[in-house]
């Protein structure tokens, strides 16, 4: 268990029966008074935002976070799969749960899953993957109509902007922080 | 910049500690490793090595013996700890100014509070003797706002003080409603007499011994300093430390010895008043900053 003590910016802890993390934390204690400590959570299964003022004495069961290395197999409809690889177990997530991480999920590729107890609530993935484009309007070269960039669609369906030399077929590679192109794949 | 930061503190130490020294106060130092604070049910000491021995939590048994010893006028710029504090107006160790007065209750501090203040923002902030929290400016040289507290709950709150009290709400609401609504004010403001259970060591108005003269100083929201009449009645006195000994134990709080030597002597008291500012707070407010560990060399964490 945790107690007031041990409260600060970062930490994990089971309210209501979900995982919160703690994103803001202060300790105020008027003059003489009873010490406060005020915190803010994030629900980390639906990102809702929550303030809390807990007192001395207070305890928090931690919430056990698992993070493992998962490879993704296969979507149906909005259910996405991921196995663990040693052990052959797998888990199901909703595209909801995903946000925009299902842009860049392509078969076999290899994400950190978050577990909570036996649920998967979210992924990390790679700062950085390759993609291959399928679909882009060609480049007339020596066009000077002055736009630097193009619509692309790659192999998971995400549509973003590519410089205009990019070519269908191409590999580009993705920064999946900001969603963005960052460079061509050479071969 | 943290290095103009420390500037600045340097200058507002410097121009409290000329305040007093103009004023005829003599600066004491007193140990800061004592065998006993004064028992409080919301403050925890650290202790040492040396058996019950503990840091300061404030100056203020010592100086009070210095006022039974005779001396009329004190102030004290001290290290003082307290066990668990830590927030973003709040650090374990810190700087505390206390001045003491005999012949004098807690009206002649407050003049004191005014007077000290214009003093610091005029030789700290020369250019527009201002303070400044959250972004609001608040002028010493202005008119000074006195509330009581019961007025201060009732008309900012809508609610009854000892209400709040019974039903283990003060706090909160102070925090919550009425430290915002200080912050509303363009001067500092004195928030005065409280209920006697919030009073350790304050004497009770002798118009009503449901109040203490005690008061708070709040500039911009910020909870500055703490003063009141001190109470010299030494069977109240430990009537009132065993009080808090009983708290904590309910509470599942360490028990605290008292400062016998303390409670012997005070009947030797004058009729005195005695304050304690938090200076690094008040280092915030000429720095215009929110954060107190904007205005340290170093936090606990950096160390």
């Amino acid at each position: 268990m945790y107690t007031v003590a041990d409260l600060k910016k970062g930490l994990k802890i089971i309210l209501d029966g979900d995982p919160y993390l703690v994103v803001a934390f202060d300790f105020v204690k008027p003059g003489k008074g009873q010490a406060l400590y005020r915190t803010k959570m994030r629900n980390m299964i639906n990102g809702s935002l929550l303030d809390r003022t807990y007192r001395s004495g207070e305890s928090f069961e931690p919430a056990s976070l698992e993070e493992r290395t998962m490879e993704f197999l296969y979507k149906e409809g909005e259910h996405y799969t991921f196995m663990d690889q040693q052990t052959y177990e797998q888990v199901v997530m909703e595209e909801e749960t995903l946000g925009d991480a299902k842009n860049y999920l392509l078969e076999n590729l290899k994400v950190e899953v978050m577990l909570f107890g036996e649920k998967a609530i979210g992924i990390s993935l790679p700062n950085f993957v390759n993609l291959r484009v399928t679909e882009t309007e060609q480049w007339a070269k020596g066009d000077t109509s002055g736009n630097d960039s193009k619509p692309a669609t790659v192999e998971t369906g995400y549509v973003l902007r590519v410089p205009p030399f990019i070519e269908e077929g191409e590999l580009i590679v993705i920064d999946t922080r900001t969603g963005e192109y960052s460079t061509r794949v050479k071969g | 910049m943290k290095i103009d930061a420390l500037w600045l503190r340097a200058n507002v130490i410097k121009a409290v500690r000329d305040f007093f020294w103009e004023r005829g106060f003599l600066e004491v130092e007193t140990p800061l490793l004592i065998p006993a604070n004064a028992p409080e049910e919301h403050i925890n000491p650290i202790f040492t090595t040396l058996p019950s021995w503990q840091l300061q939590t404030s100056p203020e048994i010592c100086m009070k013996r210095l006022l039974c010893n005779g001396h009329k006028k004190l102030f004290q710029i001290s290290r003082c700890w307290r066990s668990n504090e830590r927030g973003s107006r709040h650090l374990s160790e810190f700087t505390m100014l206390e001045w003491y007065r005999s012949d004098c209750d807690y009206q002649t501090l407050m003049t004191d509070c005014e007077g000290l203040l214009q003093h610091v923002a005029a030789i700290c902030q020369p250019d527009n003797r201002l303070f400044v929290h959250n972004a609001a400016k608040i002028d010493p040289f202005a008119s000074w706002q006195r509330i009581s507290v019961q007025e201060a709950f009732t008309h900012f709150g809508q609610v009854d003080v000892w209400d709040c009290l019974d039903k283990g709400l003060y706090e909160e609401i102070l925090t919550a409603v009425i430290e915002p609504a200080l912050a509303g004010f363009g001067s500092p403001v004195i928030l005065m007499d409280y209920p006697v259970e919030l009073a350790a060591l304050a004497r009770t108005k002798p118009t009503n011994s449901g109040l203490a003269e005690r008061f708070e100083l709040y500039v911009g929201g910020l909870e500055l300093a703490n003063g009141f009449s001190e109470l010299n009645d030494p069977t109240e006195q430990r009537r009132r430390f065993e009080e808090a000994n009983c708290s904590r134990s309910n509470a599942g709080q360490d028990i605290l010895p008292l400062p016998e030597p303390f409670l012997k002597t005070l009947a030797l008291m004058p009729e005195s008043a005695g304050i304690a500012l938090g200076l690094d707070r008040l280092v915030m407010l000429t720095a215009g900053v929110n954060v107190i560990d904007e205005i340290v060399a170093f936090t606990p964490e950096e160390l």
